[in-house]
């Protein structure tokens, strides 16, 4: 970062000889991972903002495509680490949905329970980590207080505190437990004062509105140009959610509402994912309402999983969009093609249009209230 | 015995006697606040945090100060290539000495000053900006985009703040009539509706007038929610991106001696010093108590409210501050002018 020469025209473009060229990571404290920002600034204004991907690239669709379908389950929990429970549903998904394997309803009971709860977590992280943004210390610690609820339940029936893959092909690595049960019980009315206690302290706080209101705004047909899903495109007013577009598991039995704000700035984002955990918290208490008995595994999986030959899709609302997994195969055990679509890569895209012309500190509260996961965007 | 200790008294009152003493009492007051601040500071964003803070050096981590500084002694003082080196080792000394000169006019207790001289407040708000001055160039001689940029937003921000808070400095001089520090404590004598804080028939404002002062000395300061020097999140480590070793933690040690610099003087001009709020036992611990008050309100905020962005923070000072300050001024001048008997 040292500041050797002045700025040839060459590296500066046709920008004027103001400008200089700032690199935002791969290490820097707001970028979460190893992202990396080519920042051309003029003083403290963003003139372009360039995101390089690539620093964690794992080559994760690669691996999918040679190794057999359960050598691959434990990789999605690694793409986006966070919501590892909604990314393991995305790829058992396709499968199920290929080999027409039907799944018992207790089964998608818990599936959808722990996918919420992985959801609740996600954003917790999102939530502390924005505000550590935004200069606020503070609530990191209580996002991650009552996330270590949720990884001590997920952790009492999965045996792993973040990479869960706790799905199988046609059902689950096991059954849950009455302590998970009551657990979960006890984590719904644990959380909805919390909520409201965060309302109160962080969200009507006047200097946090006065960062987000209005800061970063991302239109509609922005969010349409470059893909972006999830609590972006619902902050910019477009209630589109995979669970209510293209219902999944049993997501059509539950009653839960889309929070979309039209505002379309970081507020909204931030309010969207703020509603969406109140939403969340209320299909758990009714999955666990409705909760069925039964196996938890269907009864005919085979041994060697190969899908018939076909090109099958299937999309999940993980916690920060639109998770797609789509398999090309050619009746072999090993996918000819494995695509994942992933929700960060398509929400970063806009960031080079979204913070042309920002100051540095807005830049990077828009930055914040993508809420990207690195490993996500690079797979 | 008692005879001795008189003695020694009057005799360490004489003139090179005493110098020596209070050099001594300053540095090692400032020095050992500094880094027992850094204590309350951790174990108070540990309980503000619902976790115990620093537990493991020592009894409840008394010893974790000690500790800090001497890993920061054994580190090496790295002089970024390209660095304008007199400027980058010279800055760390700039940033500590006016506060250690500013201490000596402050009254901590009945003619317990270092120096009575008649102009302190002026000679305080004097050797302030130098402060700000040492850590632009500090920040400027490091080279470093991030530090550039954050050199830039400390001069405006504390150009911004100089001027509210020498208002409201200016008012509490013409409720006062005097610079003298110990006068302004003087004339708080009383119960404690008598503090320059709660004096609204001299200036229906005064509360108003301590609340813009506590802030400035919160942006002068550089703390949170003002912190745009360090802003860690943008600028990774601001000012102090490339200080190594003790150049940070002179740094650091020099943002606690302003914070106790900045309390001590809010206590002075508005909780009426060492005055006590009962009129009884008045003295130096009256005036700790004030100041610590103060210093744990301060830490309180840090770790309870984001950062302000950084036009806000100058939103805030142009258009509200300055003007509710000069109006302020303007209105204890006339309060002045027309209720107080001609002399």
């Amino acid at each position: 970062m040292i500041v050797s020469e002045p700025i040839s025209r060459s590296v500066a473009g046709s920008a004027p000889n103001e400008t200089f060229v700032l690199n935002l990571g791969p290490q820097h404290p707001a970028t979460h991972g190893v992202l990396r920002v080519k920042m051309t600034m003029d003083g403290e204004y963003v003139v372009r903002a360039e995101p390089v991907c690539g620093y964690i690239h794992r080559m994760q669709e690669k691996m999918g495509e040679n190794r057999t379908y359960a050598q691959y389950l434990p990789n999605t929990s690694r793409i986006d680490y966070l919501s590892a429970m909604n990314y393991t549903h995305g790829l058992v998904g396709v499968v199920e949905r290929a080999a027409r394997i039907q799944v018992p309803p207790r089964a998608e009971y818990i599936r959808v329970i722990t996918s919420e709860l992985n959801r609740i977590s996600s954003h917790l992280v999102w939530w502390g980590a924005f505000l550590l943004d935004l200069g606020g210390f503070t609530p990191l610690l209580y996002a991650f207080d009552d996330r270590e609820m949720i990884l001590d339940l997920l952790e009492g029936i999965t045996g792993a505190r973040l990479t869960y893959c706790y799905y199988r092909f046609g059902g689950l690595y096991n059954d849950v437990d009455e302590t998970f049960l009551k657990g979960a019980r006890r984590f719904v009315a644990h959380m909805r004062p919390r909520l409201k206690m965060y309302r109160a302290l962080v969200t009507e706080n006047v200097i946090l509105r006065k960062r987000l209101i209005g800061i970063g705004p991302i239109s509609a047909e922005m969010c349409r140009k470059y893909g972006a899903t999830g609590p972006v495109i619902r902050g910019s007013g477009v209630s589109y959610d995979v669970r209510r577009a293209e219902p999944y598991s049993v997501y059509p039995e539950l009653d839960f509402d889309i929070p979309a704000y039209p505002e379309g700035d970081s507020m909204a984002r931030y309010l969207v994912r703020m509603d969406e955990m109140a939403q969340s918290l209320r299909i758990i208490e009714q999955a666990l309402d409705k909760l069925p008995g039964g196996p938890v595994m269907a009864e005919k999986v085979p041994r060697v999983l190969k899908l018939p030959a076909g090109d099958y899709c299937y999309a999940v609302e993980a916690a920060r969009g639109r998770f797609m997994v789509r398999v090309v195969s050619d009746n072999k055990e090993i996918a000819y093609r494995l695509k994942l679509r992933t929700p960060c890569l398509s929400n970063l895209s806009l960031f080079e249009e979204a913070s042309q012309g920002m100051l540095l500190a807005d830049a990077l509260a828009l930055l914040g209230s993508l809420d990207l996961v690195i490993p996500d965007i690079d797979r | 015995m008692n005879a001795l200790f008189s003695k020694v008294i009057t005799v360490l009152d004489t003139e090179p006697y005493r110098l020596v003493v209070w050099v001594v009492a300053i540095v090692s007051f400032v020095a050992l606040n500094a880094a027992y601040l850094v204590w309350v500071e951790r174990k108070g964003a540990g309980r503000f945090q619902r976790r115990p803070g620093p537990t493991e050096v020592g009894p409840a981590g008394l010893l974790q100060p000690v500790a800090d500084g001497l890993k920061l002694m054994s580190k090496q003082l790295l002089v970024p290539a390209g660095a304008d080196s007199m400027l980058f080792r010279g800055a760390p000394l700039l940033v500590m000495a006016p506060v250690l000169m500013s201490l000596a006019v402050i009254p901590f207790g009945r003619g317990l000053a270092a120096v009575n001289l008649n102009v302190g407040l002026l000679m305080v708000f004097a050797l302030g900006p130098i402060n700000l001055m040492a850590i632009m160039f500090g920040a400027w001689s490091s080279r470093n985009k991030y530090a550039v940029m954050s050199a830039a937003r400390v001069v405006s921000q504390n150009v911004a703040y100089e001027i509210p808070m020498l208002l409201v400095v200016t008012t509490i001089a013409m409720v006062s009539g005097t610079m003298d520090l110990n006068q302004i404590v003087e004339q708080q004598s009383g119960a404690f509706w008598h503090w320059n804080l709660f004096r609204v028939w001299v200036n229906p404002l005064m509360p108003v007038t301590f609340l813009i002062f506590y802030i400035c000395m919160l942006a002068e300061t550089n703390r949170a929610p003002f912190d745009m020097v360090e802003a860690e999140s943008e600028l990774v480590a601001g000012a102090y991106t490339e200080y190594a070793g003790m150049g940070f933690g002179v740094f650091f040690m020099a943002e606690y001696a302003n914070i106790v610099l900045g309390c001590s003087l809010a206590t002075v001009l508005f909780l009426g010093g060492w005055q006590s709020p009962f009129s009884f036992m008045p003295g130096v611990t009256w005036f700790l108590i004030k100041m610590y008050f103060l210093i744990f309100s301060v830490v309180w905020i840090r770790w309870t409210f984001p950062r302000t962005q950084f036009y806000g923070l100058l939103n805030l000072s142009w258009k509200i501050l300055i003007p509710v300050s000069l109006f302020t001024l303007i209105l204890s001048a006339a309060m002045i002018k027309m209720l107080r008997a001609p002399s």
